[in-house]
């Protein structure tokens, strides 16, 4: 039996219908609408909740932060008549004048203005000295250099513009950014990328030298230190040096020699089981007690080693994740393959472990850097140290939201741009996974 | 038999204590421990020439001496007559009071970012991405300071609520010296009894879960639907009435917060409490379950405390010259340092709950609409159970770092254990050391005992591999 022919089936379709479009209501901006906003009577409440929030905040906001906003002016005072004066009675607006007015105070603390050039070509050299690290090639050194010295020619052009002296442009700042660039471009390939390592690993002597002074340079003590400045040092520091140290305490804690595993065990828990602020108290009172009679010893060098020694104890968890994730295999691997122990972790089991442990590490680094506030406690003038110090002065008086706001926006920059970086890497060794 | 004794044992020579598997691993130990050792000696040798050298001691006498200093915020008895003791123990509750207060907060705070997050609606999911992402990158030591700036220079003080062209003060006052919230009276004995009824009640509510889990583990039936028309009725009055309660306090402190007077806010409060009564009224109708748990949880305290001629009555603040007494005043460093907490720490929460609930794959949704379950069945049954085995580990972690973050208290004068111990006894009695120690050992202990209940849970929670 033939079966499926005209006579017993109801309806036998004989042409090829035409594909369709679908319908408006599930395509294009409309359908997107539908999907994302409106797809229940919950979900529109709660996107028409959410608008009236938006339209009850920004406008506002904006307002206060940019039209009416004043960048100069010597006071709180002067700032408020100044938005009286122009958008009437009652009017609120932004007095970024005090980031202006203080913004080398935010930036240097109490660094001598001639020598600011030392911090900022110590800045210049850190990007040249993490480069190699981050990325594949060095690039994005040129880059980097590039928009610094496009940037300095501009605030240049418009010196000349406005008449005031082009000083800015004949800085150290300038010839070592320029002569960084030209290296980039000229020694960049990625054939000789790891000859740039050197600069890595000598950055902590050229910075130490440039920051603190010494042999050619006056010589400049580090209670002089402060703002970003004073967050960069411990921030770049504890990040730096936290890692080497978590790996060894990491290997330690997994480590077949009880003495060695107890004492790494110990010191991790002890170290997280603490606050860092009482570290912190340990280095500013207690260091002194525990360091041979007499031993004069530089507050900053204090809290570095209190700080690098609480990330590192955080690193070792982190890290000790990544390995314990690793299959026995390659344990097992690199054993019968006849490598020593520090071969096979070198060659075989960190770089697996560690590739794991981007994320965690990254966030140590970013709590890291957001725990270098803390100093401000213990009388150390960071960002958030000078707070006090600005509030109290009797021109800036009552002023909150710029002053804390600039603060908290340039943190949120780094850390956001670190967690940023991370989310890229883990992208970058996930495509070489695949091959 | 003697036959070539010599060559049969290799004698020993000095390299192979480092070059010798059998000898290494314990030449390593005994090198680290004698170099251990003596850091410790000359650390302690250090510390004893110079407190010697300071005519110091090692003595924790100065614990019973009078501690001469007053703290504002106390949860128990204690004046600056009071030994230096006592003032730890005050810091060390007020440390507890503040980390009970901000993991509370903060876990509701965070379950409710971490689920909108994943929310379809992609305006919530920015707008909690914002809120995420701005607080997890900002220091706390800022948020702090600024939410302590905001309560101290834009509430009002509590001058502006005098006289006749003053602010009205609700129930609840927020003033730049902080918040000022009813306090109930409990100084009767039918006081005590209604909290006992309450306390048996709740008590008898997890009992009722428990066995109703058994029941259906036993017989394979969940309980009834609510078929009686006066079951349904009691426990949709006592539903009414419970979110009736409920919608009060929460719309009565939305109304002080905007500092309306009482009869603007009087109408859309009612309505609003109305609106909630009637929600949890429908929800305790849908089975005999949630029915039961909503009659036991609320008619026995509210007969009790009908029956006794309401025993628990309000204490409101109020204006006093130029302060307000009575009713619990919560000072603003407290409120500063809770807002920030659960702010900050709600934010990592959220990300924990969201990675949680993503962890679990979207074949167990599927697999359990499948089986015909509904969404909030899927959701309790099939994925909160296997995401809180993710999410419950890093959670505690997070309470812990809460609990040690709360020691920055000290930028804010709330007086913790931070800011007793180690603040006002350590630079009064100059006991650096002594002080220091017993800081560190209150936080271990807490750290530590937090750790060991996690490391319980994961033992109880770990897939058992076959």
């Amino acid at each position: 039996m033939s079966g499926t022919d005209a006579r017993t089936v109801a309806y036998v379709a004989t042409t090829q219908y035409p594909e369709q479009p679908a319908p408006p209501s599930t395509t294009g901006v409309l359908g997107w609408l539908r999907e994302n906003l409106f797809s229940s009577v919950t979900n529109a409440i709660l996107t028409l909740l959410s608008i009236a929030f938006l339209v009850f905040l920004l406008p506002g906001f904006f307002e206060w932060a940019v039209f009416q906003s004043v960048w100069n002016a010597s006071s709180l005072t002067e700032c408020r008549q100044i938005i009286q004066v122009a958008h009437g009675e009652g009017a609120d607006g932004a007095c970024w004048a005090v980031i202006n007015e203080r913004f080398n105070q935010l930036m240097y603390g109490f660094y001598p203005i001639d020598k600011y050039w030392r911090p900022n070509v110590a800045l210049i050299i850190l990007i040249a000295a993490m480069i190699p690290v981050l990325f594949r090639s060095m690039r994005p050194l040129a880059y980097a250099m590039g928009v610094i010295l496009a940037g300095k020619a501009l605030f240049a052009v418009y010196a000349v513009a406005t008449g005031a002296p082009i000083a800015i442009f004949s800085s150290p700042t300038t010839y070592v950014a320029a002569a960084l660039l030209v290296a980039a471009l000229v020694v960049g390939g990625p054939a000789r990328k790891n000859r740039w390592l050197i600069l890595t690993f000598t950055y902590p002597f050229i910075a130490y030298f440039l920051l603190w002074g010494g042999i050619f340079l006056d010589s400049v003590p580090s209670t002089q230190f402060g703002g970003f400045l004073l967050t960069m040092v411990i921030g770049v520091t504890g990040i730096s040096f936290s890692l080497p140290i978590g790996i060894l305490l990491a290997l330690g804690r997994q480590s077949k020699l009880p003495v060695l595993q107890i004492m790494c065990v110990t010191f991790i828990e002890f170290i997280r089981g603490v606050p860092l602020i009482t570290l912190l108290f340990v280095a500013s009172v207690l260091l002194n007690y525990l360091l041979p009679p007499g031993t004069e010893f530089d507050l900053i060098l204090r809290v570095l080693i209190m700080v690098t020694l609480f990330a590192s104890a955080y690193m070792a968890e982190v890290i000790r994740g990544g390995l314990a994730a690793l299959p026995k295999g390659q344990y097992e691997a690199a054993d019968t393959l006849g490598l020593t122990y520090w071969q096979g972790m070198r060659l075989i089991v960190l770089p697996q472990a560690l590739k794991i442990s981007i994320p965690g590490i990254v966030n140590t680094f970013i709590g890291l850097f957001k725990d270098t506030t803390l100093v401000a406690i213990i009388a150390l003038f960071d960002p958030v140290g000078l707070f006090n110090p600005i509030r109290a002065d009797s021109d800036w008086n009552g002023i909150i939201w710029e002053l804390y706001g600039f603060v908290a926006l340039v943190f949120f920059i780094c850390c956001w741009g670190m967690s940023q970086y991370s989310q890229f890497l883990e992208r970058r060794l996930r495509a070489s996974d695949r091959r | 038999m003697s036959v070539a004794a010599g060559q049969q044992e290799p004698s020993f020579r000095i390299d192979m204590l480092w070059t010798d598997e059998r000898y290494r691993s314990l030449f390593i130990q005994v090198i680290a421990m004698m170099a251990i050792m003596l850091g410790f000696a000359w650390l302690v040798n250090n510390a004893i020439q110079n407190l010697s050298d300071l005519g110091k001691d090692f003595d924790f006498g100065f614990l019973w001496q009078p501690a001469n200093y007053d703290i504002n915020q106390r949860l128990i008895e204690y004046t600056s007559r009071d030994t230096n003791a006592r003032a730890a123990v005050v810091g060390i509750l007020n440390t507890l009071l503040i980390a009970a207060m901000g993991c509370i907060a903060a876990t509701l705070l965070g379950v409710i970012a971490g689920v909108l997050r994943l929310s379809k609606n992609w305006i919530v999911a920015q707008l909690m991405r914002v809120y995420v992402e701005g607080f997890r990158n900002v220091p706390l030591l800022i948020w702090i300071l600024l939410i302590m700036a905001v309560v101290n220079e834009s509430l009002p003080s509590p001058r502006a609520f005098r006289g006749e062209d003053g602010i009205e003060a609700g129930a609840i006052v927020l003033t730049n010296r902080g918040f000022y919230v009813p306090a109930p009276i409990l100084d009767n004995f039918g006081a005590y009894i209604v909290l006992v009824v309450a306390a048996l009640s709740l008590i008898g509510v997890f009992l009722l879960r428990r066995w109703s889990t058994a029941y259906q583990a036993k017989t394979g039936e969940l309980l009834p639907p609510m078929s009686n028309t006066a079951t349904i009725g009691v426990a949709s009055l006592a539903g009414a009435a419970g979110g009736f309660i409920l919608g009060l306090l929460l719309f009565g402190l939305i109304a002080t917060q905007f500092s309306i007077s009482a009869p603007a806010i009087f109408w859309p409060a009612m309505l609003a409490s109305a609106l909630m009564g009637v929600l949890v009224a429908r929800w305790a109708a849908t089975s005999l379950l949630s029915g039961l748990m909503i009659i036991i949880l609320v008619v026995p305290t509210v007969l009790v405390f009908v029956v006794l001629g309401s025993p628990i009555s309000l204490e409101y603040p109020e204006l006093r010259g130029f302060n307000f007494r009575g009713g619990v005043w919560m000072r603003d460093s407290l409120i500063a340092l809770w807002i920030a907490l659960s702010l900050y720490t709600g934010a990592f929460i959220a990300e924990i709950v969201r990675a949680g609930i993503l962890s679990v794959s979207h074949g167990q949704t599927e697999a359990s609409f499948a089986l015909g379950l509904r969404p909030n069945r899927t959701m309790n049954l099939v994925i909160l159970p296997q995401a809180l085995r993710v999410i419950v580990p890093p959670l505690i972690s997070q309470y812990l770092n809460l609990t040690k973050n709360s020691s920055l208290a000290i930028a804010v004068g709330y007086m913790d254990a931070t800011g007793t111990l180690g603040g006002i006894t350590l630079n009064q009695t100059g006991r650096e050391m002594e002080c220091i120690l017993l800081l560190m050992a209150f936080y271990l202990t807490v750290s530590l005992t937090i750790s060991s209940v996690m490391n319980y849970y994961n033992t109880r929670v770990k897939l058992v591999e076959r």
